[in-house]
C-alpha cells in the first residue's frame, strides 16, 4: 500500500454538491481519496481528469482544497473482534471502543461462483405464524419487508432477528433515526445477543451519500462470517430505499439521464450486487438478508420497490386488520419464494395444502367482505367464510403469535373443521383422512 | 472472421463504471473483443463505439483499480461462441466460460476458461467421404454426446463451395484434432477440426429455408398445450409481474417439453434460481427420454450479480449455442429469463454514452434489437433435407407490472405467442397464474398447425379448445354480472355460467407445478381431461336456489382435482371418476 509517497493535488477544477473533479495522474478506478480530510471515492477517470464522489458532500470545499489519493477501495478491517460493536460507515467504531485489528478486507468484493453455491434448504423459524407458515424462511434467502414508513417494521425486524437461531447477526442502519438506532441497540443488549450482533449505522443526522457505504460494509462482515467462520449470518438492512435515494442524488449530480421514478438505470444491477450476497456456502455457512423497503403510499410500482420485487425472493408486507385490532402479515400480497424448498420436507407433509387452502378461503372472506360492503345479502358460505377468516386471522396471520409450525397446522386444520365442510376446504384426501380433526 | 489485418493496441484514457475509453493506434471494428491488461490480469471487452482514434468499450468485469494508460489488445474477431461437442450438461457464464473449471467459491477477475473439454476423447463416425460436395453446415461426421447424435459439421464461417478431400476413419479423436480436410473453389485446402467459432451476434444460416411452424410443442402445462399451444420453432413470450409465477412456470417448461435439447439462458436473475437448476436437472429424468434432464440441457448463468455487459452478451451465446445444434437436425427449446434484464444491460450501456434516450431511458433501437433476435428462433429444411428447430420462450419483467413499458411492447410486435400472467390470478393462488383471455398463441390460427392438431389429438380439436375459451369468457361475464347484480339479482342460469367456467379453470387452467402427478399432463391426458369437462359443462343440471349450486360445484371440481392428483387410469383416478359420475347424476335433468 503506497502511504510514503503519496500525491497531493490542490487544484479542484469542479465541485458540485455531492462531487469534484481535480487534475491527477496514475489514479485508479474505485480508489479511495480524502479532500480535505474528507472520505471520497473515484467514480470517473477522463484522461487526467478525475472525479470524486465525496461521502459527506462538499459542503466548504474549496478549489484550492487538499486531495490525497489513498491507493486501495473502501475495505474493512475483519476479524472476531467485528462481534458486539457499533461502526459508522466507514467501519469506524461510534461505540467509544478501540479500532478493530484485523485482515483489511474490500467491501463490494466479488460474486460467489453460482456453480458453488448450495441450494437453500434450512428452515428459519420465527414463530410468527403469517411467516412461518404462510412464508417460510430459509437460510441463503433474501426478502425485505415492504412496508409504508408508520408500520412497526423495526420492531418485527427486531423480533425476527433475536427468535431467530442465527450465529451472527449483522446490521445495517440505513438513515436510520436516531430513535431507532438507540431502539435496535436496546433490544439487542436487553435479550444478552449483544456479543453476536455487528452493527453500520448510518442516522439521519450522517451526510446522505455515506449511507452508500453501509450495506456493502455490513455485507463484507458477513461474508467473513459465513466464508471463514462457516457461521449461519442474518443480515439486517434497514431501510434500503433510503440506500436508492442516496443513488439517485449521486447520479444526478453526474448527469447522468434518470430512467422510471428519477432513479439511475442502473439501479436494478446495483440493489442484486447487494442482495445477491445471500447465499448458502456448501460448508453450512450462509447470509440471510431481511431488508426494509419503505412504500410511499403502499405503491408497489415504484421503481424502487418494483426492481426490489424482482431481485429478492419475494416480499413481506404487513398490515393492520381492523377487525381483530392487531398487526397481521397479509397473506396475499406476502411471498416466499424459497418455501417450497423447506415446506412439506422439513415441516409436516400436510404443510403446503393447508397453507393454500387456508389463504383460499381467506381470499372467498374477502370477496364477501366486498359483497357485504355493496349491500348485498351474504350466503351462508360467506358468512361462515367470515367467521373463518376472523379466527385465522387473530390466531395464526398476527404478528404477536409465537407458535411453533406444526402447532400451527394444528390450529389451521381446527379452523378449517369448525367452519367448513372437507369439500370446502378441498384438500388431497389422503391428507384429510390423516389431520381433519373429530369432531369438538 | 478476421476484422483487422494487424494486431492493433491501444491505452486506456478514461473509465466510468464498466465504459472505457481507450485511444487506439490502428484500425478496430465495432463488436471487436479487446484485453485490457490489469496487472497480470487481463480484462475482456467488446467495442461498442468508435469515436475517431477513441474506441469505447465496455468490459465484461469489475474496473476496480484500472488506471488510465493501461495496455490494450485488440483481438480482430467478434464475441465468439465455442461450438463442438461437450456442451449438453455444462454451466457457462455469460461469455461461454465453463463455470465449473473455475477455481474457488467467488468468481475472479479474467478466469477465463475453456468452452469445452479439450483432452476428451470422443468415437467420431464419418458421414461424408472424398469427393462429396459441401457447404457451410454439411455433416461431415458425428459423435455420441449424452446419446445425441452430435453432428460435426463444416464450420459455418466457410462461405461457398468446398470438395472433402478426405475424412478420418472412424475413432476416437479430441476436440481440436483435424478430422477432414475441404478444398475450396481455388483449390485451397482447409482443415476441419471438431471446435469451431462464431460470432454469436451473427446469425447462422446455414440451412434451405425457414417454413411455418406446423407442430404442437408439447410442454405439459394444460393452460399453454390446450388452450394457447406452443409449436416447434414458434416464439412466446411470458410477462408478469414479481411474484405471478413466471420463473415457476418456466422452470415447468424447461423439465418437461418434448424437445432434444433445452439451453437456459438465466440473464439476469437470481442466483439461487439457476442453482435449482443445478441441483434439479442432474437428478430429474427427462420424460421423453428416461435419461437425466441434465444430459440434453446447457445452462448459461449470468446472475444479475455478474457484470452487466456479459449479461447482454449471455442471450446470444444462448442462441448461437441454439443455432449450432438446430443445424444438426435438431428440435431446440431456448429459455432466457429475462429479456428484460438484457434490455436494461442496453439501457445501462447506452446512459454510460450519453446517447439520447428512448421511452424510459432505454435505447432507440431497443425494439429493432429485440426483433431481430426473435428471428433468429424457427424451424428449418436444412440442405440435406433434414428439419431443425429453435423454439424460443422469453420472460420479460415489466417495471411496475405495467404491461404498456417499452420491452413489453416490443417483444409483443414479434413474439407469436403471449402468455400474460396475472396478479390478480396469481393473489388467488390460481397456478400457472396466465391470464386465459388476455393471452393469446396466433399458431392456434395457422390451418397447418389444425390440420396437426385434427390428426394428432382428435378430428374438431380445435373447435373444442374454442369451446372453452368462449365458457370462460361467458363465466368472466356472469362473475362481473353477479358482482354488479348480487347472488339473487341474477338468475339461477348465471349462476350455472360461472361455476361451469370455474370447473374449466380449476381443471383445465389450474395446475400444481409442485405435486409428482399433476406437474405434468401428456396430451393424451389433457385430451381425455378437456373432454371430461365438456360433458361436465354440457350436462343439464337443476336447482332449486342458487344457494345450492356453489356448494354442488364445490363437490365436482374437488372430485374432478382428486383425479387430476391421481395417476391416469389408476385405481383412485377410477374412484373419483365414479364419484364425480355419482355427484353430477343427482343433479341430472333428462331433457
Amino acid at each position: 500500500m503506497p502511504t510514503a509517497f503519496q500525491r497531493i493535488y490542490t487544484k479542484v477544477e469542479e465541485i458540485t454538491k455531492a462531487t469534484c473533479t481535480v487534475r491527477a495522474t496514475d489514479v485508479g478506478y474505485d480508489e479511495l481519496a480524502t479532500v480535505n480530510g474528507q472520505l471520497a471515492q473515484v467514480v470517473k477517470i477522463m484522461g487526467d481528469q478525475v472525479t470524486l464522489q465525496v461521502f459527506a458532500g462538499t459542503e466548504g470545499v474549496p478549489t484550492d482544497a487538499e486531495v490525497v489519493f489513498l491507493g486501495k477501495a473502501p475495505s474493512l478491517k475483519v476479524g472476531e473482534a467485528l462481534a458486539g460493536r457499533f461502526f459508522n460507515a466507514y467501519g469506524d467504531p461510534i461505540d467509544g471502543g478501540p479500532q478493530v485489528e484485523g485482515r483489511e478486507q474490500e467491501i463490494g468484493g466479488p460474486s460467489v461462483n453460482p456453480v458453488r453455491r448450495k441450494q437453500p434448504s434450512e428452515l428459519i423459524t420465527t414463530g410468527i405464524a403469517g411467516i412461518d407458515l404462510n412464508n417460510t424462511l430459509v437460510t441463503g434467502q433474501k426478502i425485505p419487508f415492504f412496508a409504508d414508513p408508520d408500520q412497526p417494521f423495526n420492531q418485527v425486524m427486531a423480533t425476527v432477528a433475536l427468535r431467530t437461531a442465527a450465529d451472527r447477526i449483522v446490521l445495517g442502519g440505513i438513515g436510520l433515526t436516531n430513535d431507532d438506532y438507540l431502539y435496535f441497540k436496546s433490544v439487542f443488549e436487553n435479550a444478552g445477543a449483544l456479543h453476536r450482533i455487528v452493527s453500520f449505522v448510518n442516522t439521519t443526522e450522517d451526510p446522505t451519500v455515506e449511507r452508500l457505504l453501509v450495506p456493502d460494509m455490513a455485507l463484507t462482515a458477513a461474508e467473513y462470517f459465513a466464508v471463514e467462520k462457516n457461521e449461519k449470518v442474518l443480515v439486517l438492512l434497514t431501510d434500503m430505499t433510503l440506500y436508492a435515494d442516496a443513488l439517485s442524488i449521486v447520479s444526478n449530480r453526474m448527469d447522468q439521464i434518470p430512467s422510471k421514478d428519477s432513479m439511475p438505470g442502473s439501479l436494478y444491477s446495483d440493489l442484486a450486487k447487494l442482495y445477491e450476497k445471500a447465499v448458502q456456502f456448501e460448508e453450512g455457512g450462509s447470509i440471510t438478508i431481511v431488508a426494509v423497503t419503505t412504500l410511499s403510499g403502499g405503491d408497489i410500482t415504484h421503481a424502487i420497490p418494483d426492481n426490489t420485487g424482482y431481485i429478492t425472493e419475494g416480499q413481506l408486507f404487513l398490515r393492520r386488520d381492523t377487525d381483530i385490532g392487531k398487526v397481521i402479515v397479509d397473506p396475499f400480497r406476502s411471498l416466499s419464494r424459497l418455501k417450497q424448498l423447506v415446506i412439506g420436507k422439513k415441516t409436516r407433509e400436510d404443510h403446503p395444502q393447508v397453507m393454500n387452502a387456508a389463504v383460499r378461503l381467506y381470499a372467498d372472506a374477502a370477496n364477501a367482505r366486498t359483497k357485504l360492503e355493496n349491500g348485498f345479502e351474504l350466503t351462508d358460505y360467506d358468512e361462515r367464510t367470515l367467521d373463518f377468516a376472523k379466527e385465522y386471522s387473530d390466531k395464526l396471520l398476527a404478528i404477536d403469535v409465537n407458535i411453533d409450525t406444526d402447532k400451527m397446522l394444528d390450529t389451521a386444520w381446527q379452523l378449517f373443521a369448525r367452519h367448513f365442510s372437507k369439500a370446502e376446504v378441498g384438500i388431497k384426501q389422503s391428507l384429510t383422512d390423516q389431520y381433519w380433526p373429530e369432531k369438538q | 472472421m478476421t476484422l483487422t489485418q494487424q494486431q492493433t493496441t491501444g491505452r486506456v484514457s478514461g473509465i466510468i463504471s464498466n465504459l472505457v475509453l481507450v485511444d487506439v493506434d490502428g484500425p478496430v471494428g465495432q463488436n471487436e473483443i479487446g484485453f485490457i491488461q490489469l496487472g497480470d490480469t487481463p480484462l475482456m471487452a467488446e467495442v461498442i463505439k468508435v469515436m475517431g482514434d477513441k474506441a469505447y468499450v465496455q468490459v465484461f468485469e469489475s474496473t476496480r483499480g484500472l488506471r488510465p494508460g493501461m495496455e490494450v489488445r485488440f483481438e480482430g474477431h467478434m464475441l465468439e461462441s465455442t461450438l463442438g461437442p461437450g456442451i449438453l450438461s455444462r454451466n457457462y457464464d455469460g461469455l461461454m466460460h465453463d463455470l465449473n473449471t473455475m477455481s474457488g467459491i467467488f468468481l475472479k477477475k479474467g478466469d477465463y476458461t475453456s468452452a469445452l473439454d479439450l483432452e476428451k476423447s470422443w468415437a467420431f463416425e464419418p458421414l461424408a467421404q472424398a469427393g462429396d460436395e459441401v457447404t457451410a453446415g454439411s455433416w461431415l461426421g458425428q459423435v455420441d454426446e449424452n446419446g445425441i447424435p452430435h453432428k460435426i459439421m463444416v464450420p459455418f464461417k466457410l462461405q461457398g463451395q468446398y470438395t472433402v478431400e478426405s475424412v478420418v476413419e472412424a475413432g476416437e479423436h479430441k476436440v481440436q484434432d483435424t478430422i477432414a480436410v475441404l478444398k475450396d473453389e481455388r483449390g485451397t485446402e482447409h482443415k476441419v477440426s471438431m471446435l469451431q467459432k462464431f460470432p454469436v451476434k451473427q446469425a447462422v444460416r446455414a440451412y434451405r429455408e425457414k417454413p411455418r411452424p406446423f407442430q404442437l410443442l408439447e410442454t405439459g402445462v394444460r393452460t399453454i398445450d390446450t388452450l394457447n399451444p406452443m409449436v416447434e420453432g414458434g416464439t412466446g413470450f411470458i410477462p408478469g409481474p414479481f411474484g405471478s409465477g413466471k420463473t415457476v412456470l418456466q422452470q415447468a417448461i424447461s423439465k418437461q417439453a418434448e424437445a432434444d435439447i433445452v439451453i437456459v439462458a438465466a440473464c439476469g436473475e437470481r442466483a439461487n434460481e439457476v442453482v435449482d437448476l443445478f441441483v434439479e436437472f442432474p437428478e430429474l429424468e427427462d420424460p421423453w427420454t428416461g435419461r437425466k434432464l441434465m444430459e440434453r440441457t446447457t445452462i448459461i448463468a449470468n446472475t444479475s450479480n455478474m457484470p452487466v455487459a456479459a449479461r447482454e452478451a449471455s442471450v446470444y451465446t444462448a442462441m448461437s449455442i441454439a443455432e449450432y445444434y438446430r443445424s444438426m437436425g435438431l428440435k431446440v427449446l431456448l429459455l432466457a429469463d429475462s429479456t428484460s434484464r438484457w434490455a436494461q444491460a442496453l439501457r445501462e450501456m447506452s446512459n454510460r454514452m450519453e446517447e439520447l434516450p428512448g421511452p424510459d431511458a432505454f435505447p432507440m433501437d431497443l425494439p429493432a434489437i429485440i426483433s431481430s433476435f426473435y428471428a433468429r428462433a424457427g424451424i428449418v429444411h436444412l440442405h440435406n433435407g433434414e428439419t431443425g428447430s429453435i423454439t424460443f420462450i422469453g420472460t420479460v419483467s415489466p417495471a411496475g407490472g405495467n404491461l404498456k413499458e417499452p420491452v413489453t411492447e416490443s417483444t409483443k410486435k414479434v413474439a407469436r405467442c403471449f402468455y400474460a400472467l396475472s396478479q390478480a390470478r396469481a393473489d388467488s393462488k390460481r397456478y400457472p397464474a396466465i391470464d386465459p383471455i388476455e393471452s393469446y398463441s396466433k399458431y392456434l390460427e395457422y390451418p397447418e398447425l389444425q390440420r396437426t392438431l385434427n390428426e394428432q389429438i382428435e378430428e374438431g380439436w380445435t373447435e373444442k379448445v374454442n369451446e372453452l375459451k368462449n365458457i370462460l369468457l361467458r363465466g368472466k361475464e356472469a362473475a362481473e354480472q353477479i358482482n354488479i347484480l348480487g347472488d339473487d339479482g341474477v338468475s339461477i342460469d348465471t349462476h350455472l355460467i360461472f361455476w361451469r367456467s370455474e370447473v374449466v379453470d380449476e381443471i383445465i387452467l389450474q395446475q400444481n407445478a409442485f405435486d409428482a402427478v399433476d406437474a405434468r399432463t401428456p396430451m393424451d391426458r389433457q385430451q381425455y381431461m378437456v373432454n371430461k369437462v365438456l360433458e361436465v359443462v354440457a350436462t343439464p343440471l337443476s336447482f332449486e336456489s342458487y344457494e345450492e349450486i356453489n356448494p354442488y360445484f364445490k363437490r365436482v371440481i374437488n372430485a374432478m382435482k382428486q383425479m387430476n392428483y391421481s395417476e391416469f387410469e389408476s385405481e383412485a383416478f377410477k374412484q373419483n371418476m365414479q364419484e364425480l359420475e355419482d355427484t353430477l347424476a343427482e343433479r341430472k335433468t333428462e331433457n
